[in-house]
Parts: C-alpha cells; sequence; structure tokens
C-alpha cells in the first residue's frame, strides 16, 4: 500500500507546504506593502525577513528539482501547461529578491526598489495561485508531453485560485507583522488581518465551492459515500480553527494568529491533497505512472531521510537567533 | 513576432543568456565566501582591525552578489522544465537526484546560514558567527561539486541505462557521479573562480592604493589578492591543460573546434593562432599557424597524428568560429593573469608593492578578467559538445520543450528587459561599495539596518566593540 512513489508524493508535497509556510508570509509583506507607505515602517517590515527570506525561498527550488528528480514525467508535462504563470513568478521572485538589498543600497532608487519588491510579490504570488488553478482544471496530455495551448491555463477558474492565494498570502504577512512588530504598525496589522481573515474565508468557500465543478472525480471523492466521512472533517476543521483565529484577534494575542492562519492553509493544503490523489497531473497521470526509476527515488530517499531533519534544525536555530519583535531602530542614520 | 522563428533556437537563447549571467555570480561568490572565511579566521587569530574591517567591507558586497545569485539560480531550476520538458523527462531520473542533493546539502546550508553571516555577529559571538561564515563558504563548495558533476554527467555520460520509456536511469551512481570529466571540470572551475574573485580583490585594492599608498586595508587585501593570483594561475594553467587532454580523450570534436582542426594531419598537426574558422567550406581562413606544435601539446609528440572534424559525420559537427574564438579568450587571459601575477612578485621582492602605479593600473584593468575567462570558458565547453545536450546520446533538438516560437521568443524578451534592468542595477551599486575605501570601524551589512529585535539593543558600531 505505502510504496516509494506515495513516499515522494508524501515528500514533494511536504516541500511545497513549507514553502508555503515560509515564503508565503514574506510575499504577504510584498504585497501589503503599498499599505504602508512610511519609509520607517517599511524598513521594519522588511528587516522582520531579511535575515531568512534566502532559506524560505529554497524550498521552492527542492519543490522543483525533487520533482525533476523523483516525477520527471510530470515535471516535463507541468512546466511547458503553466509556462506563461511560470516565467512570471520567476521575474517576479527576480524583482522582489534583489529589492531585499537593492534598496538599503540606494537613496534615490529606493521608492523603485520598493515597488518592485512589491509588484514582484504580487506577480509570484498571483503566478502561483493561477498555475494551481491551471493543474487543478486538468491539463491535455497527449504520449508523454504537453499537448495543449499556451494560454489554457487561463481560465476563471485558475484566476479565482490566484486571488485567493493573493489574499491568503496577504493574510498570512499581517499576522507575522502581529507577531512580528509593536505599536502603531501592529495594530494596523491587526485591522488588516480582520478584513483580510473574512476576504480569506470568502475565497476559500468560493473554490471549494467551484472545485466539483470542475470534474466528476473531484465531487465523488468529496461527496460520495463512504469517502465522506473522511472528507467532512475538513470543513468542520475549518470551522474550528477560524473561530480560534477570531478569538485570537479579539482577544489581541500577537503570537495565535500567524499560526492559526497556518493552520487554515494546511487544511486547505490537505483537502487539495484529497482532490488530487493519487493524480499528480489531475485526470492524465499518476504518481505512479510519473515515478522515477526506485534507483533514483531510493538514492534520494536516503540523502531526504537524513538531511531534511539537519536542515530544518539549522533552520528553526537561525529563526531563533532572529527571535522577537523587531523596531525602528535609533541613532543608525 | 516570432513567427517563422526555430522554437530550439529561442529556447537555446534563452538557456545561454539566463545561464551567462547566473554564472558570474556563482563564480565570485565561491571564491569571496572563502576569502571572508579566511578574513574572520585571520581576525580570530590575530585580532587585529584590519581583518575584520576588511570583512565587514567585503561582506557587503557579498549580501549584494549572492542575493542575485539566488534570485538567477532559481530561474535555472525551472528552467529544465520550461524551456527542455523532453531533457527533463528523459534524464530526469540522473540529472534530478544530484540537483535534488545540490539543494539539500548547499543550497540549505547556504541559506539557512546566511542570515546569520550577514546579520548575526553581535547576536551569536564570534566563534558561532564564524561557524555560519565557514558553513556558507562549505555550501558554496557542495553546491560546485554537484552542479559540475551534473554537467559533466551530460558531457561525458557513464554508469547509466536507458530504460523502456526512453528514460536514462542509474545503473551505478558512482559512476555517473564521478564520470571521467568530472575531477577535471571541477578542480578547473573552482580555480577559476579563487583566480576571478582574487582578480576583483586586487583591482579594488589597487583602485585606492592608487589614491593613498598608506590605506591599511588597501593594502592588505591588494597583498593577499596578488598572492592568490601569483599562486594560482599557473596551477590553473596545468589544470586547464589537464582538463584539455581528459576531453581529447572523452570528447574529440571538441578539441578539433577549439584548435580550428577541420582537416585530419598525419604527421604532425599545426597549432593555429589565430585565424577565420569558416564552418561551411570548412576551413580556418587567414590562419596564423606554429607547424606540429598542436601534436606536441595534445599528444606530445611532434609527428603525432591528429584527427579533424573530416573524420567526423558533418550533423556533428559542433560550431567552430565559436568555439575556436571563445578558447583563445580563456587561454589569453589566463596567461595574463599569470603575468600579473608574475609582475606582483618581482614589484613585492623589489619591495614596491605598493608603490607601483605600473602594477596598480594592470591589476585594476584585469579587475574583470576573471569573469571574462570564466564566461569564455563555458562558451567553450558548451558549444563544444554541440549539437548533444547528452553527448553522444541525446541531441539537442531533441530535448526542447513541445512549445511554439512565440511563447518562446515572448519569454526570451521579458528576461532579457527584466536581467538588464535588474543586475545592471545590481552592478551598480557593486561598483559604488568598491569605490568607497575600506576604512577602521567598517560595518557590515547592518549598518543600514535600522533594526533592532527587542531585548539587545547593541550599541552603534558593535561589530568591532561587541565582538572584542
Amino acid at each position: 500500500m505505502i510504496d516509494l512513489a506515495t513516499i515522494w508524493a508524501f515528500i514533494i508535497a511536504f516541500a511545497v507546504f513549507v514553502y508555503v509556510v515560509m515564503d508565503g508570509f514574506d510575499l504577504g509583506l510584498g504585497i501589503l506593502f503599498p499599505l504602508f507607505p512610511q519609509k520607517t515602517d517599511r524598513d521594519v517590515i522588511m528587516n522582520t525577513v531579511a535575515p531568512v527570506w534566502d532559506g524560505n525561498e529554497t524550498w521552492l527550488v527542492l519543490g522543483g528539482g525533487g520533482m525533476m528528480a523523483a516525477f520527471p514525467l510530470a515535471y516535463a508535462v507541468l512546466m511547458p501547461a503553466l509556462y506563461t504563470p511560470m516565467i512570471a513568478m520567476l521575474l517576479g521572485l527576480v524583482f522582489r529578491g534583489v529589492a531585499f538589498e537593492f534598496r538599503w543600497r540606494t537613496q534615490k532608487a529606493r521608492n523603485k526598489w520598493d515597488i518592485a519588491f512589491a509588484g514582484g510579490s504580487l506577480l509570484a504570488t498571483l503566478a502561483q495561485g493561477i498555475a494551481l488553478g491551471a493543474i487543478l482544471q486538468g491539463i491535455h496530455v497527449e504520449g508523454r508531453q504537453y499537448a495543449g495551448g499556451w494560454w489554457d491555463w487561463l481560465t476563471p477558474f485558475s484566476v479565482l485560485t490566484g486571488v485567493a492565494l493573493v489574499i491568503g498570502y496577504a493574510l498570512l504577512g499581517a499576522t507575522w507583522l502581529v507577531m512580528k512588530t509593536e505599536g502603531e504598525l501592529r495594530d494596523r496589522a491587526y485591522h488588516l488581518s480582520w478584513m483580510l481573515l473574512i476576504a480569506m474565508l470568502c475565497a476559500i468557500g468560493a473554490v471549494s465551492i467551484a472545485t466539483p465543478f470542475l470534474s466528476v472525480q473531484y465531487t465523488q471523492r468529496w461527496f460520495a459515500w463512504p469517502n465522506i466521512i473522511l472528507t467532512a472533517p475538513v470543513p468542520i476543521a475549518v470551522a474550528a480553527v477560524t473561530a480560534l483565529l477570531l478569538r485570537a484577534l479579539s482577544n489581541k494575542n500577537d503570537h495565535q494568529p500567524f499560526f492559526l492562519t497556518l493552520g487554515l492553509f494546511a487544511l486547505s493544503y490537505a483537502g487539495l491533497g484529497i482532490s488530487m490523489y493519487p493524480y499528480i497531473v489531475p485526470q492524465s497521470i499518476t504518481i505512479w505512472q510519473a515515478a522515477a526509476p526506485t534507483n533514483s527515488q531510493v538514492f534520494m530517499l536516503v540523502g531526504v531521510s537524513i538531511l531534511v531533519p539537519l536542515i530544518l534544525g539549522y533552520t528553526a536555530w537561525a529563526y531563533w537567533v532572529f527571535r522577537g519583535k523587531v523596531r525602528p531602530g535609533h541613532g543608525y542614520h | 513576432m516570432f513567427e517563422g522563428w526555430d522554437a530550439v533556437v529561442l529556447a537555446r537563447a534563452q538557456f545561454a543568456f539566463t545561464m551567462s549571467f547566473h554564472i558570474v555570480f556563482p563564480a565570485f561568490s565561491i571564491g569571496l565566501a572563502s576569502y571572508l572565511a579566511v578574513l574572520e579566521a585571520l581576525w580570530l587569530a590575530t585580532r587585529r582591525e584590519v581583518y575584520i574591517n576588511l570583512f565587514n567591507y567585503w561582506l557587503k558586497i557579498f549580501a549584494v552578489a549572492f542575493g542575485m545569485g539566488v534570485v538567477s539560480g532559481i530561474v535555472m531550476s525551472y528552467q529544465f522544465g520550461t524551456n527542455w520538458s523532453s531533457f527533463a523527462d528523459k534524464t530526469g531520473p540522473v540529472i534530478g537526484p544530484m540537483m535534488a542533493y545540490e539543494v539539500l546539502t548547499a543550497f540549505f546550508l547556504e541559506a539557512g546560514f546566511l542570515g546569520v553571516m550577514l546579520f548575526g555577529l553581535e547576536r551569536v559571538g564570534p566563534r558561532l558567527h564564524f561557524v555560519a561564515t565557514l558553513m556558507v563558504a562549505i555550501g558554496t563548495l557542495i553546491s560546485a561539486f554537484w552542479i559540475l558533476s551534473a554537467n559533466s554527467w551530460m558531457q561525458t555520460p557513464t554508469g547509466h541505462a536507458v530504460n523502456a520509456d526512453g528514460q536514462f536511469v542509474a545503473a551505478d551512481w558512482l559512476k555517473v557521479i564521478f564520470n571521467p570529466s568530472f575531477p577535471y571540470r571541477l578542480v578547473h572551475m573552482v580555480l577559476a573562480a579563487y583566480l576571478t574573485t582574487s582578480l576583483v580583490v586586487g583591482a579594488v585594492g589597487a583602485w585606492h592604493l592608487l589614491r593613498d599608498q598608506h590605506l591599511a586595508g588597501a593594502r592588505v587585501m591588494f597583498s593577499m589578492a596578488m598572492w592568490m593570483a601569483t599562486l594560482v594561475a599557473p596551477i590553473q594553467i596545468l589544470a586547464g591543460d589537464q582538463h584539455g587532454l581528459n576531453t581529447l580523450e572523452h570528447q574529440p570534436a571538441k578539441v578539433m573546434a577549439m584548435e580550428g582542426h577541420y582537416q585530419s594531419h598525419k604527421d604532425g598537426a599545426p597549432l593555429i593562432l589565430f585565424g577565420w574558422p569558416d564552418q561551411r567550406e570548412a576551413k580556418v581562413k587567414y590562419a596564423i599557424e606554429v607547424p606540429k606544435l598542436s601534436s606536441l601539446i595534445l599528444k606530445h609528440s611532434l609527428d603525432a597524428p591528429l584527427a579533424g572534424l573530416d573524420t567526423v559525420p558533418r550533423e556533428n559537427w559542433p560550431p567552430v568560429p565559436i568555439t575556436f574564438w571563445s578558447f583563445r579568450i580563456m587561454v589569453g587571459l589566463g596567461f595574463l593573469i599569470m603575468g600579473l601575477g608574475l609582475l606582483s612578485l618581482l614589484m613585492r621582492w623589489r619591495g614596491m608593492m605598493y608603490q607601483s602605479p605600473l602594477l596598480h593600473h594592470f591589476a585594476v584593468l584585469m579587475g574583470p578578467a576573471g569573469f571574462i575567462a570564466v564566461l569564455a570558458g563555458w562558451i567553450t565547453t558548451e558549444t563544444g559538445r554541440q549539437p548533444f545536450t547528452v553527448y553522444g546520446l541525446l541531441r539537442t533538438v531533441d530535448s526542447a520543450s513541445p512549445l511554439a516560437a512565440p511563447a518562446v521568443g515572448s519569454s526570451l524578451i521579458a528576461f532579457i528587459i527584466v536581467y538588464f534592468a535588474v543586475f545592471t542595477a545590481g552592478v551598480i551599486y557593486i561598483l559604488r561599495l568598491m569605490a568607497q575605501p575600506p576604512h577602521p570601524g567598517e560595518q557590515g551589512p547592518t549598518k543600514d539596518l535600522p533594526a533592532r529585535a527587542a531585548g539587545i539593543t547593541p550599541a552603534a558600531g558593535t561589530a568591532v566593540e561587541g565582538a572584542r
């Protein structure tokens, strides 16, 4: 029952989820950047993630590289199918990534790099969300290759998932700010968290309603007996986490909102997994069809089982070193 | 736009463009990370302030260069799928795990410790901070190990089999990883990265010495860089020669292209110094050549016969003009770098190291030479192995994605515009940092960061005082 391909599907899913957990909030900060026009606020916002953003984005490289290694056929089909959103995401990441360093290196053009940071973050997030929607709605495959056109990814559904992810990352960013800042900046982050949470719940609802209409498989997966025993707890858990999140925001508990928002992401992600499994390219390629030969998967599994715990360990250490609230500094300029 | 263009040619242009931009940054940061580790070690051992000043000076530059390397590198990891999906499907089981290991053993190590290296000195103390610097430096070297192993396997594939789906699969991982050209390529590239960095450091030192001979930081960095160039340039020329002999054994057509040998020579092949290779007529026009020297270099015998491209089917010919010229640019710069090293040795011996404007001007001019040589070297090896992606086994035309030219062409233009805009700005910021002389009490990247976390409120200038 549990075979190598399944283990690898979970590893890749894990890598992508860790990426969402780690880069989601720092992309979210970029999305929220235009709402914080003051320089001191922007400096603080940047500094909450400056020491860790490189590590966060490395999970995206692992997701891509790991997929090419473990499921080369899926990688070879998905990338051309998602060509435009992928290129857009990469270019967005270029702009926002360099902005971290560049904005400190210039007085005159700082504003430009702030725009690059915000625009790049928004573009990358939108592209990721659209790519997700495009995967869910199905991809035209013939033989071992993508056989659709280069605009197939763009549909109302993929735009919906794109917007939903922007809202979701923005909420992660806002609750991160609640945790990492203080004073007026934090108060505004609280205010934003409220509005974004409501928007996020609408987005989760809209995507959940739209998904079953995409394919009979999704409908059966969620609503047919006996699957419903397994799937019903997901929406119930979403309701429970939402209630906790609302309470944490009311009580002004600085730490809980961020982690509870991650909980919402985890549940939505589990929902995605339920819809897709065992397909890696929905409705055409299963994880077993796409799997690399056993010796490739075993060779990597050895490395992953030793190295990933190590990586999580020193990543946690880096976050620990830079723990606590970030304040505007005095006397440095 | 792009109707009637060849999508494969556009995809190749895109890979060449994004790769050429990318390689510049790792080539610099591999060397610079090691240099920073040496500077911090010297500071910890001697506690001389000049070393921590230099460390902080170069750390700011490292931060900017590293960021550009990261973002241009993410593009590369997805490019295999977007533009070269057939290649990804067929070689994924072999190349994929090596790249996954690169991410797991190198990228995470670099990125995980980078934050502490850049911003964490006063938070973790000098010893732990040195560990972080060391981890970043080791990470860059591990990264070079895996990516060069993957590239070398594509050049000299061994240890693989082909499965029913037409995919390459590993039969013996050790043979795949330690394929015949890998050790040579790894040594040649890592030395190139060290030389590139030493030339940049030397040029910056020389630039400031031309303005102030007595500047302590400039003197130290210049001296260190010149030692590096003096010692490593000759070793690099030897390593390059060995790499070339290895190429002759495994990819003879590439060496034929580098030498411009369209014709076979039965008794001793000439070394063509310069000339104009004409691919259509299959001969080198206006050639200036030294008789029999090529046989002496490649076969260690004046009269040894050397086969030319006339022994290779025409459809397997690499583009000779590019390979021929990029090789000459690389070799020429290699000898110029050795010349700089020798001149610095002479001046050092005469006690004129910090007083010779001739030496300093030469060093400033040679600042970008390493980058150009690295690019020329990669162009030589990558065009020289055409028309294959996996040498002799998978042709470049059979590696591309099923995309139409407009898609590839539009993304190519987007990359060109964005890269020029973004990386030009980055290079300007780096040059601006370099234009500042290193000075006592030099601050790391923290200087410009106005923020501190609660609980720890170090005074300004902690990078020096706090660590004492």
